[in-house]
């Protein structure tokens, strides 16, 4: 079976480096893996979607809607609106961050009430403040890597496993910061 | 070892493995990244070029110079460098000569949705499309073994799926491809009638050859699966039809969609009852088929817009509906694109919304200058055309309309097709303000260096094309350099040039948010001196929010570029 991975978020909260994360690391497993990005002017601060597929052969690098095993919602608003892509059963990994999209900072629209509350009557939701975790750990652009670390924890890939992508795949400096991100949302 | 690849590295690594030496390009989403990657490899020459077609001709230059080479680009850009494209099919090539060209289905990144497919046709050229990043490894070195084979330049078609998704790719090692000798060979390479002519036939010749190696290419190929249903298809839309109806159905997957195999087509649509043609955008397929005779259903049961996806191919085929979803049941705001915190052009939109000017625009980041709430730009066409554009409503509405109207360009944009027409407004006593937005990079691509920036692809430092010099060299007399985020002596400067009784150019200086060289610092706090007035929600910044409590800066999404403190009228913004 393939297991299908969304991670959806807001251009430029570093939903790239999270997908290649989880990329990388389910290679070293031995699976077929297809990521699918968007780059260019979405990346402008507008909603942006990563699919992650992976499993004994995979055809298509995007997951349709009732199709997603797991949803890492980087954003509230992006969490709801990634909602028809999961399936039944399926699991939303949720920030608490909360970014006003233009048409409601201009007035024209606005931000939901308690999207949490409403998602948790709806599926299974695991929410988080990653942005907090991501001080915690030392860097608040870690918020990325903390995600991936509470994901981690809802696949069968170990532990160590994770940690060995990390370290090839983030510069040097960042490192501890990152490891320490990871391991903060793992062990949430 | 088999590594994740992104569809356009695997094309830059097909580029390295064939013994490629030359690649000139100019950045495009979804292409760019194919160019980057070959910076990789230091066996390989490779540039940004100003415009498309002056980096087609480089490749050409060097395939006639007898080395392998290659020119990327977006599907856009292929209508820049269409002309050269069109002559050098007659000439054919030397060193083998490989265009990639990537197209956008459901415009990601891009203002039309164009199918590229249609130039294959119209130039003449083979075109392959491959449908994952190992094919794009695999056809671009197959390009140019029939590149050389064939004489001929061949097209690697893309889309924004194969281009930006990564899958896995067994690396190979890089052939050792010697140049080819050069030798003059006028009646080949000087396209002129009576040549020309000549090389018409031999164009025809190579494209019935071709046509014969369709028929039998591992390029192409048929899984038979069903005696019911047949489906033929190419790229990334076979990827969706095997995913969706999986050995239901049987393949005709077309790795060469141009020119197309007859006798292929025909043999397998014979073998089922069915045959669906399953391709994104335009019905290229689908028509020729029904050409040959042959009964397909195609664009009756599939769309012309955007993108496919599984779910739609299952229920076009088989009726069968998409997974059990759930749904928000509130309304859930849209999140379109902005200009990020501390972006030069929200300045420059600003003042122009402020002074009412209709405003010809460009592609780039400060297309964004449409959206609300500057909405300011009033037109977007193609690269370069805000400045002609400007010039053609000029001349049309006179003088008084050119007094309220501006052209915005970006540095970029104005080397790769703004200066032509900024040469027509001096040539035809156009009176037209020019505002090229200088944020020093290419933006929108991804930071690409250009003529501009003083640096080459590879980071070499070099000549820097000098704006104003190059303005005042085409007979601008009137060149001002300001910078944007000084609002008030800004807005005097586009006030008085567009009043000028002769064109201008004004040349707004301020470097890209994102630029590693930028270092705003801290970040702005509205002090209890604000009235409230909103003054600094007119620029659309999306750190910026009114709330019930009043105006409020979101100190994570604010990068303290302090544009908001000069438009305060009560100085109640500081910098905390």
């Amino acid at each position: 079976m393939t297991k299908n991975i969304m991670i959806v978020g807001v251009g430029g909260q570093g939903t790239l480096l999270a997908s290649r994360i989880l990329g990388n690391t389910v290679i070293n497993e031995g699976y077929d893996v297809k990521v699918s990005e968007v780059h260019g002017m979405s990346q402008r601060g507008g909603s942006v979607v990563t699919y992650v597929k992976y499993g004994k052969k995979v055809y298509s690098p995007i997951v349709d809607k009732g199709e997603a095993d797991i949803i890492l919602a980087f954003e509230m608003l992006e969490a709801s609106r990634a909602l028809p892509f999961l399936k039944k059963g399926g699991i939303m990994i949720a920030n608490t961050q909360q970014i006003d999209p233009m048409p409601v900072i201009t007035g024209a629209a606005k931000y939901p009430e308690d999207i949490e509350g409403k998602l948790k009557e709806k599926v299974n939701l695991i929410s988080l403040d990653a942005s907090e975790l991501a001080l915690k750990a030392g860097n608040i652009k870690a918020v990325n890597v903390v995600l991936i670390g509470v994901m981690a924890k809802s696949t069968d890939i170990p532990y160590e496993k994770w940690v060995e992508t990390i370290k090839t795949t983030v510069p040097e400096k960042f490192l501890e910061i990152n490891l320490k991100a990871f391991d903060l949302g793992y062990n949430l | 070892m088999k590594k994740l690849m992104l569809g356009n590295q695997a094309v830059a690594r097909g580029a390295y493995e064939a013994g490629v030496t030359v690649v000139s390009s100019y950045p495009g989403t979804p292409s760019t990244e194919i160019t980057e990657n070959i910076v990789k490899y230091d066996e390989i020459y490779v540039e940004w070029a100003p415009n498309e077609k002056v980096a087609a001709e480089v490749a050409i230059g060097a395939s006639i110079a007898g080395a392998r080479s290659m020119s990327c680009m977006k599907h856009v850009g292929m209508n820049v460098m269409a002309d050269p494209m069109f002559t050098v099919s007659y000439i054919g090539t030397n060193g083998g000569l490989v265009f990639c060209v990537a197209d956008d289905p459901g415009m990601h990144s891009s203002q039309n949705e164009q199918d590229s497919r249609h130039y294959a046709r119209a130039a003449k050229l083979t075109m392959l499309e491959p449908s994952d990043s190992r094919e794009c490894k695999e056809f671009t070195k197959k390009a140019y073994e029939i590149s050389e084979k064939y004489d001929i330049p061949v097209i690697v078609r893309l889309s924004t799926r194969v281009s930006h998704s990564q899958g896995l790719v067994e690396e190979c090692e890089r052939e050792n491809v010697e140049l080819k000798p050069y030798e003059k060979n006028i009646a080949k390479n000087v396209m002129m009638p009576a040549n020309a002519k000549k090389r018409h036939v031999d164009v025809e010749d190579r494209n019935n050859a071709l046509k014969e190696f369709a028929e039998n290419t591992s390029l192409n190929q048929v899984e038979i699966n069903s005696e019911e249903i047949g489906v033929i298809t190419s790229g990334i839309s076979y990827m969706y039809a095997k995913e969706a109806l999986g050995d239901r159905v049987s393949y005709l997957k077309l790795g060469m969609v141009y020119p197309l195999p007859d006798k292929l087509l025909k043999d397998f649509a014979k073998k089922h009852k069915k045959v669906y043609v399953i391709e994104e955008l335009d019905p290229i397929f689908e028509e020729y088929c029904k050409s040959l005779g042959i009964e397909v259903i195609g664009k009756e049961k599939f769309t012309m817009l955007g993108e496919y996806t599984p779910s739609m191919i299952k229920k076009a085929v088989f009726d069968e509906d998409e997974a059990e979803s759930v749904n928000a049941d509130f309304d859930i705001p849209v999140r379109p694109p902005v200009m990020c915190a501390g972006c030069p052009h929200r300045a420059t939109f600003y003042v122009l919304k402020k002074l009412g000017l209709t405003v010809s625009g460009d592609i780039g980041c400060y297309t964004l200058g449409a959206v609300a709430p500057l909405a300011s730009v009033d037109t977007t066409i193609c690269m370069g055309a805000s400045v002609s554009a400007a010039h053609g409503m000029a001349k049309a509405r006179g003088e008084e309309f050119n007094k309220k109207l501006v052209a915005v360009v970006g540095d970029s944009t104005f080397i790769h097709s703004g200066i032509t027409g900024l040469i027509d407004i001096v040539y035809n006593k156009g009176n037209n303000t020019v505002i090229i937005l200088d944020n020093s990079i290419t933006g929108m691509t991804g930071h690409q260096d250009n003529p501009t920036t003083g640096f080459t692809i590879r980071k070499q430092p070099t000549k820097q094309v000098d704006l104003e010099l190059l303005a005042k060299a085409v007979g601008i007399d009137r060149v001002v350099i300001a910078d944007p985020f000084d609002v008030k002596n800004f807005e005097k400067v586009v006030k008085a040039e567009v009043e000028a009784e002769e064109p201008s150019v004004i040349i707004a200086q301020r470097p890209c948010a994102l630029l590693k060289t930028v270092n705003y610092t801290g970040h702005c706090e509205i002090s209890d001196k604000c009235k409230n007035c909103k003054m600094c929600m007119k620029l659309g910044c999306p750190a910026i929010t009114a709330t019930q409590d009043g105006v409020k800066i979101d100190p994570n999404q604010c990068n303290g570029c302090g544009l908001c403190i000069n438009v305060c009228p009560f100085g109640a913004i500081n910098k905390a």
